[in-house]
């Protein structure tokens, strides 16, 4: 067994504009993808994961570095020689063929019987749930039936990796969180490596093992969905993830894993979990997110308080959700679950009020400035 | 053994090369445009400048005699009308396309490919049948002529055969659908809502048309042009079988100086003025305008 | 625009207009069956000159010229035209621009000047006027119009289903004839049409590359009309119509009875 399923050595892809300039598409990365696993390549569009996914296909070759998939780099092998198959984002169906003949396509190619391809034709139109839709061309399906059909038609070649480009894109929000559950428990099904490209964060957090967040050619962060929401490792990744509080400060000291930094606008030093490179006298952001922080009508007593007002409030029905302002101008994000069912409005807390905001220090962040 | 090698290496080249792959696709066109395009222009241009013998051959005398000729009276004289006679077919298929070109614009949708189609239908044929079918027409003895007298319009045969009224109407018969079509694409695409808001204005339908309509048709009227004026400049076949020994366009002084007069270098140098004209006509014409594909296709 | 309904005149003007395109052709098909051989007047019902026709050796070999120059420069010039098609609207490459012009010359310069250019060709390469030179001809000027009607089908061209069949497993030769090819075939289709019709009814270019005894169908009518005008040249124009309604029909309604079924 090799070691990984897919590697990335140092990988450089570089292209060439019209204009006669180059745009550096994938700037030195390095991956490592377990067999078996769910992997993400999470980011903004134009960040490099589609093009990374490409390379892996063998629709373009790395300007520099290594691709290797079971351990064999890749080199300039083309698509048809990898053993890696593609659900396209545009599905990609041969609309001069019945769904039987696109899907039976890639077992032709390795010219297998004509009874083993009807065969495996059928039980994977089986495990898909479009049986009936056999002869049927792909004009005349659905959206979410055209993009079974593509699944199932990359399947077939039971490949040692699969690779989705953002296949989900085209689908209205109901079918797609669908979708996303039926691919899941696919791969559990399957067994296979996945690897997944979306620029939808809860997309990739419901689905993925692990997720790479990319942002302009580089990972940015490699981790579990946890890993990821509750320790990002900078400003950009604690941003594109779910919502956060971003306070500016300078480090005032560092011991261990802890950090005491200086929010000059709001006026207080807070104690924050660190992770990384980050000295004394450094510029740095701290990060908390709205479900962290918590608020009281009067000082808990511990460290990470100050005063602050609420400025907005919006109940959501399962949470309520306030907009404070600290001292300086300082707004802060809050989400609050409404775990009683009290309709006494005066235990909630009003607009104009005064309160006591408090950050959790496992819940309070620091990241480079 | 070193075959095989050879040959992989060459895929190999093609399939990791787009401009590879994109110069084989294109080499056949190339190969056969040179030798059947580019090529025997050549050889007219070289033989513009090259005198007749005496028999009709050929001589190797660098002039341009040729040229100067072209000047004569009698053929600039040929040359205006020919002009003429483009200018005349474009204007009048212009005047005559232009209303049905919009009515067919306005049609109910699903109709509208049907009535291009009935448009383009007779063009099927061949184009010399539909030509004999109008000498059959407007001949002395011919239908026009009896149709006429029968009623009593007229008391003595209507001579249109053999002038250049008859060219004309034969040309314009011939070139109808090059001008409909492209002005149909053009008044097609205007969106309803720009003569909406000239209404809403103040406009009156005969001023939206003329401030509205018809400058934003102006794409369609210079994609027709060139599609008729170039080939109407070049047409023999119209004015040898309706024209008569008194029409004559260059087109005809170019076949006559191939196949009768035997004047070969002579016919080259009308063929490259008749060239240059028509080159000059669409420089200009697509500077102005332009136009990609879009309109043609 | 949206439809409205147009004011009278202009409808009366438009049927007006449709009438003069229609009527020369009414006329040629209706004395086809005249019995006076002048064609002045109409005289009686017959048909003797569709039989004269029929054993007119001169034009059944003009026909049969026509069919075979037709059938061949279309094959050839679809072939090209594809390629050239494809080459120019997919990829980039040194001497593009150039190709391109070289490309479309023959739909550009006026037919008269393209047909003495080859004539003055062939008579250098002593190549003897013939069928040979005709279809050489043709597919010249043919090219051009395949690779148009191809480009322009081309537009929407989808390239993710050629990776895809790389993907699957197949190498850039098979994704061509399985995957590219029937993908694109309406469009060649269209174009091979286009190309068959202008051979056929081809006039001026065959005109300057014809020899004697290589006789075209529309070489032949002209001749026919300029010289030796009967009734006959109704008749065969009567069939040439004919039959070219007929394709044409065929060609538009055929291919409408497929129903589309959605879930």
């Amino acid at each position: 067994m090799s070691e990984y399923a897919v590697e990335f050595r140092d990988v450089v892809k570089i292209f060439p504009t019209p204009e006669g300039g180059e745009v550096t598409a994938v700037n030195h990365i390095d991956l490592q993808i377990q067999h078996g696993e769910f992997f993400s390549l999470l980011g903004p569009s134009g960040c490099g994961k589609t093009t990374s996914l490409r390379m892996m296909a063998g629709f373009e070759w790395p300007t520099s570095g290594d691709v290797l998939i079971d351990s064999k780099i890749m080199g300039r092998t083309p698509p048809y020689q990898r053993p890696v198959n593609t659900v396209f984002q545009s599905y990609a169906l041969f609309e001069h063929m019945t769904v039987f003949q696109n899907v039976a396509f890639g077992l032709e190619m390795e010219k297998k019987s004509k009874e083993e391809i009807k065969c495996r034709v059928c039980d994977l139109l089986e495990m898909v749930k479009l049986s009936d839709m056999a002869k049927r061309k792909p004009k005349q399906l659905s959206g979410g039936q055209q993009q079974r059909v593509a699944l199932a038609r990359a399947l077939i070649k039971q490949p040692s990796v699969l690779l989705l480009d953002e296949p989900l894109g085209a689908l209205d929000l109901k079918l797609r969180k669908e979708m996303q559950l039926e691919l899941k428990a696919l791969q559990d099904q399957v067994g296979i490596t996945f690897i997944y490209v979306t620029h939808d964060q809860e997309e990739a957090l419901t689905m993925s093992d692990r997720i790479a967040v990319m942002n302009q050619g580089r990972v940015l962060q490699i981790g579990s969905p946890i890993e990821i929401y509750e320790r990002p490792n900078c400003r950009f990744v604690a941003d594109f993830i779910g919502e956060t509080n971003f306070l500016e400060g300078i480090v005032v000291s560092r011991q261990g894993n802890l950090a005491i930094v200086n929010v000059t606008k709001l006026g207080v030093e807070i104690t924050c979990m660190v992770s990384g490179h980050l000295n004394a006298g450094e510029k740095a952001v701290i990060s908390v997110r709205p479900e962290k922080i918590r608020i009281s009508k009067v000082p808990q007593g511990e460290k990470n308080a100050f005063k602050a007002k609420v400025v907005e409030t919006a109940y959501i029905g399962s949470d309520t959700r306030f907009i404070l302002d600290g001292v300086g101008n300082v707004r802060l994000s809050i989400w609050e679950q409404n775990k009683t069912s009290t309709l006494d409005p005066n235990s909630y807390y009003r607009q104009g009020q005064d309160v006591w905001v408090n950050l959790p220090l496992e819940n309070t962040l620091v990241l480079p400035g | 053994m070193e075959k095989h090698r050879h040959k992989f290496s060459l895929l190999k080249v093609l399939r990791e090369n787009q401009a590879a792959q994109g110069s084989f696709l294109m080499s056949p066109t190339n190969i056969y445009s040179m030798i059947f395009i580019v090529l025997p222009l050549i050889l007219v241009v070289v033989l513009s400048f090259l005198a007749r013998g005496t028999y009709g051959e050929v001589v190797f005398r660098f002039n341009l005699t040729n040229y100067t000729r072209l000047f004569d009276t009698l053929y600039a004289k040929i040359l205006a009308f020919s002009l003429g006679v483009g200018l005349g077919t474009t204007i009048v298929s212009l005047l005559v396309g232009y209303p049905m070109a919009y009515y067919i614009a306005r049609a109910p949708v699903h109709q509208r490919s049907l009535l291009l189609f009935l448009i383009l239908l007779p063009f099927w044929t061949n184009f010399i049948i539909r030509i004999y079918a109008w000498i059959m027409i407007l001949r002395e003895g011919g239908f026009l002529n009896s149709f006429l007298q029968w009623t009593g319009l007229i008391h003595q045969p209507l001579n249109i055969l053999y002038t250049p009224t008859a060219v004309l109407i034969g040309m314009v018969y011939e070139f109808l659908p090059f001008m409909v079509l492209p002005l149909y694409t053009s008044l097609e695409k205007i969106k309803d809502a720009q003569l909406e808001a000239a209404a809403d204005l103040g406009a009156p339908p005969w001023k939206a048309f003329l401030r509205v309509t018809l400058p934003l048709s102006v794409p369609g009227m210079i994609a027709g042009t060139i599609l008729v004026f170039i080939p109407a400049m070049g047409m023999f076949v119209v004015p040898d079988l309706m024209g008569g020994a008194k029409t004559i366009l260059i087109g005809n002084v170019i076949r006559n100086q191939f196949l009768t007069a035997r004047d070969w270098p002579f016919g080259a140098a009308a063929s490259m003025l008749l060239m240059l004209l028509t080159m000059a006509f669409t420089i200009y014409y697509t500077r102005k305008a332009g136009f990609g594909e879009e309109l043609l296709v | 625009m949206s439809e409205k309904k147009p004011a009278l005149w202009l409808r009366i003007y438009t049927f007006l207009v449709y009438a003069y395109i229609y009527f020369p052709i009414l006329i040629l098909v209706i004395f086809s069956f005249n019995t006076q051989k002048l064609n002045i007047h109409w005289e009686g019902f017959t048909l003797e000159w569709y039989n004269k026709l029929f054993q007119d050796s001169q034009v059944l070999l003009a026909a049969r010229n026509t069919l075979i120059i037709a059938f061949i420069s279309t094959l050839v010039a679809t072939i090209i035209g594809t390629m050239a098609a494809l080459a120019l609207q997919r990829y980039r490459f040194p001497g593009y621009n150039l190709s391109e012009t070289v490309l479309y010359v023959p739909v550009v310069i006026p037919e008269v000047v393209m047909g003495i250019s080859l004539l003055v060709f062939f008579a250098i390469i002593k190549f003897t006027l013939g069928i040979a030179t005709i279809t050489l001809s043709h597919i010249a000027f043919n090219i051009p119009f395949v690779a148009l009607v191809v480009r322009a089908r081309l537009h929407g061209f989808d390239k993710s289903i050629e990776e895809a069949s790389m993907d699957l497993g197949a190498n850039e030769l098979i994704t061509f004839w399985r995957v590219t090819l029937p993908t694109i075939m309406p469009g060649v289709l269209s174009g091979a049409m286009l190309a068959f019709t202008l051979s056929l009814d081809d006039y001026v270019i065959t005109y300057f590359t014809a020899g004697p005894g290589s006789t075209t169908l529309p070489l032949r009518i002209y001749s026919m009309v300029r010289f030796a005008v009967t009734p006959e040249v109704n008749a065969l124009s009567t069939i040439w119509i004919l039959i070219v309604f007929i394709l044409l029909f065929i060609g538009e309604y055929a291919p409408r009875s497929r129903t589309k079924i959605k879930t």
